[in-house]
């Protein structure tokens, strides 16, 4: 019997187990996916938490719910990986021995990782919206806030959903309106990023709505210290930036354990081949998801067809063939805008986010790169299909590898 | 890809001005880049977060970010700030020959 043991049963964790369940015969593998808590949180929703449109139990689940029968979950936080060993230690002493190893434990803030950040005025004046903590925290914040000036700090990159700042920044502006006090409140975007977004034709996009709406962006800013007394980010450049409110995105790390094994980049991300996800000098260990430090967006949606890929690379892999699967970085985000819509962008390593129709040619119905009712839609519907398609590693409609077809080419658009 | 004339060499850049082709770099060309963003004397501290920047990027492939020469390179952020004012990340690079750091995804 040989045994895969995958480290984290998020997004990427789970949907591996379930489709490698599915490949591979119970009788000669045996799966366990180890978690360090039961509840699995769909970190889409999270942005509109704070703004009351979802509430915790629409979030939250229990990860036992989504893993097909013949896999073993276990609930225990990992100590280290033993590579050397082919074993992992928990942190409650015991020891797993594995065949294949695949981390999954994505990436977390990490606000101690920032001067001044995690201390006075945290969850008072300064709130992150990546946990559902602070989320709700924020919430209960914004219930009682009669306005002031807002500012939106990414400290550093990469962070999972890149546009989810920008996506706060446009429900804050629905947000106040609705509230009557769009014209008692400053938005500002503080961004280590030169314009709204990393790719130059999604930058320019999203920096137009962003002052359509009324956002001041402030670029180019690496947070050095946070003063949360007097409300200011200072950065290495001495610029200073003061808040009212402030609305955090620190630094995102992969977990402690990485670092610990000997895994990881600087940011605790795993280093890994871009194309397979085979870690740097392993020939049995993977790393997929948040966790890996593959050059795309850290998305779901980057899970979901980094997995299908990675499962016929997989049974190949065992075989000792070589895999002659190569993911090519494929992201697909929808950008919720505010007043009832949203935009998409689609892209992967090589092509950057293009105007055109989503997925069918011509035809869409999403819309890429613009302002639509459907993206909106579309959206919304994302949490449905998260919890009972893409989870369960059912087969979706759509294919893993970007496709051109629909797109248009900068060359001839603008 | 473009090629420019500095120092009487010819080498290939960006659209940007960032050089393209590794070898094609010396220390010569690294102090006349200096020089053409302002920083006209080069010190040992510069030269050692410039030599990191080649040495990682030979390792690695990639341009480093201020987290990584800070981490691995053991510079501090704050002191990468003084050496190269207000935008070290693409001022580094840009004097020690490499591709302008793509800011992440
Ligand atoms: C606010 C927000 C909005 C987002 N919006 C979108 C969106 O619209 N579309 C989209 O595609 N993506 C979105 N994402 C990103 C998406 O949620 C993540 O990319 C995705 O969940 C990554 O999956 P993962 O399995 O790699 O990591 P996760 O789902 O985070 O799972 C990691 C798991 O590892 C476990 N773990 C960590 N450390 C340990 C340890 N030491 N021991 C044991 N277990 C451990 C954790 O408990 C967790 O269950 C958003 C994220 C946020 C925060």
């Amino acid at each position: 019997m040989r045994h895969v043991l995958i480290l984290g049963a998020g997004t990427a964790g789970t949907m591996m187990a379930n489709k490698l369940r599915k490949a591979l015969p119970l009788a000669e593998w045996a799966i366990t996916v180890l978690d360090r808590d039961t509840d699995h949180v769909y970190q889409p929703g999270l942005l509109f938490l704070p703004f009351g449109l979802y509430d915790e139990s629409d979030l939250v689940r229990p990860r036992s719910f989504f893993l097909s029968a013949g896999i073993d979950l276990r609930i225990e936080p990992v100590d280290r990986v033993v590579p050397a060993e082919r074993h992992v230690l928990l942190e409650d002493g015991t020891v797993l021995g594995y065949d294949v190893l695949i981390v999954a434990t994505g990436t977390r803030i990490a606000p101690e990782a920032t001067e001044g950040l995690a201390g006075p005025g945290w969850m008072e004046t300064a709130f992150d919206f990546y946990t559902v903590e602070g989320a709700a925290a924020l919430r209960t914040k914004l219930d009682s806030w009669t306005g002031g000036r807002l500012v939106l700090n990414v400290v550093d990159m990469p962070i999972k959903c890149p546009v989810a700042p920008l996506e706060f920044l446009f429900l804050a502006d629905h947000f106040f309106q609705e509230k009557g006090i769009r014209d008692q409140v400053e938005l500002v975007y503080a961004t280590p990023l030169d314009g709204a977004f990393t790719k130059p034709r999604a930058s320019a996009a999203l920096g137009d709505l962003l002052k359509k709406k009324g956002v001041l962006l402030e670029t180019e800013f690496n947070t050095a210290t946070v003063d949360g007394e007097s409300g200011l980010l200072i950065g290495y450049d001495e610029r200073e930036v003061p808040y009212d409110l402030l609305v955090t995105v620190p630094v995102n790390m992969g977990a402690d354990y990485v670092e610990r094994s000997g895994l990881g980049d600087e940011l605790n991300h795993v280093e890994v081949d871009k194309f397979t996800f085979l870690a740097d000098d392993s020939d049995n260990i993977f790393a997929i998801g948040d966790a890996s430090n593959i050059p795309t967006s850290k998305a779901g949606s980057v899970a979901h067809f980094a997995v299908d890929v990675f499962v016929d690379n997989f049974l190949q892999h065992i075989k000792g063939q070589p895999m002659t699967g190569a993911f090519d970085g494929h992201a697909n985000c929808f950008i919720e805008s505010g007043h009832g819509k949203g935009m998409l962008i689609d892209f992967n390593y090589d092509v950057e986010p293009l105007p055109g129709k989503y997925p069918l040619p011509g035809v869409g119905p999403f819309s890429l790169l613009k302002e639509t009712e459907a993206n909106h839609w579309g959206k919304l519907m994302f949490k449905w299909t998260y919890w009972n398609m893409l989870l369960p590693g059912r087969e979706m409609p759509l294919p893993n590898s970007m496709s051109m077809s629909g797109k248009i080419p900068a060359e001839v658009s603008s | 890809m473009a090629t420019t004339t500095i120092d009487g060499h010819e080498v290939q850049v960006d659209e940007d001005g960032f050089m393209t082709v590794y070898e094609e770099w010396t220390e010569g060309l690294g102090r006349e880049l200096a020089t053409l963003i302002g920083i006209d004397e080069l010190s040992d501290q510069h030269w050692e977060a410039i030599n990191f920047l080649r040495f990682d990027f030979s390792e690695q492939g990639e341009t480093p970010t201020l987290r990584r020469v800070n981490k691995v390179g053991g510079i501090p952020t704050k002191q990468l700030f003084v050496l190269f004012p207000k935008k070290p990340a693409k001022k580094m690079a840009y004097i020690a020959g490499l591709p302008k750091p793509h800011g992440c995804v």
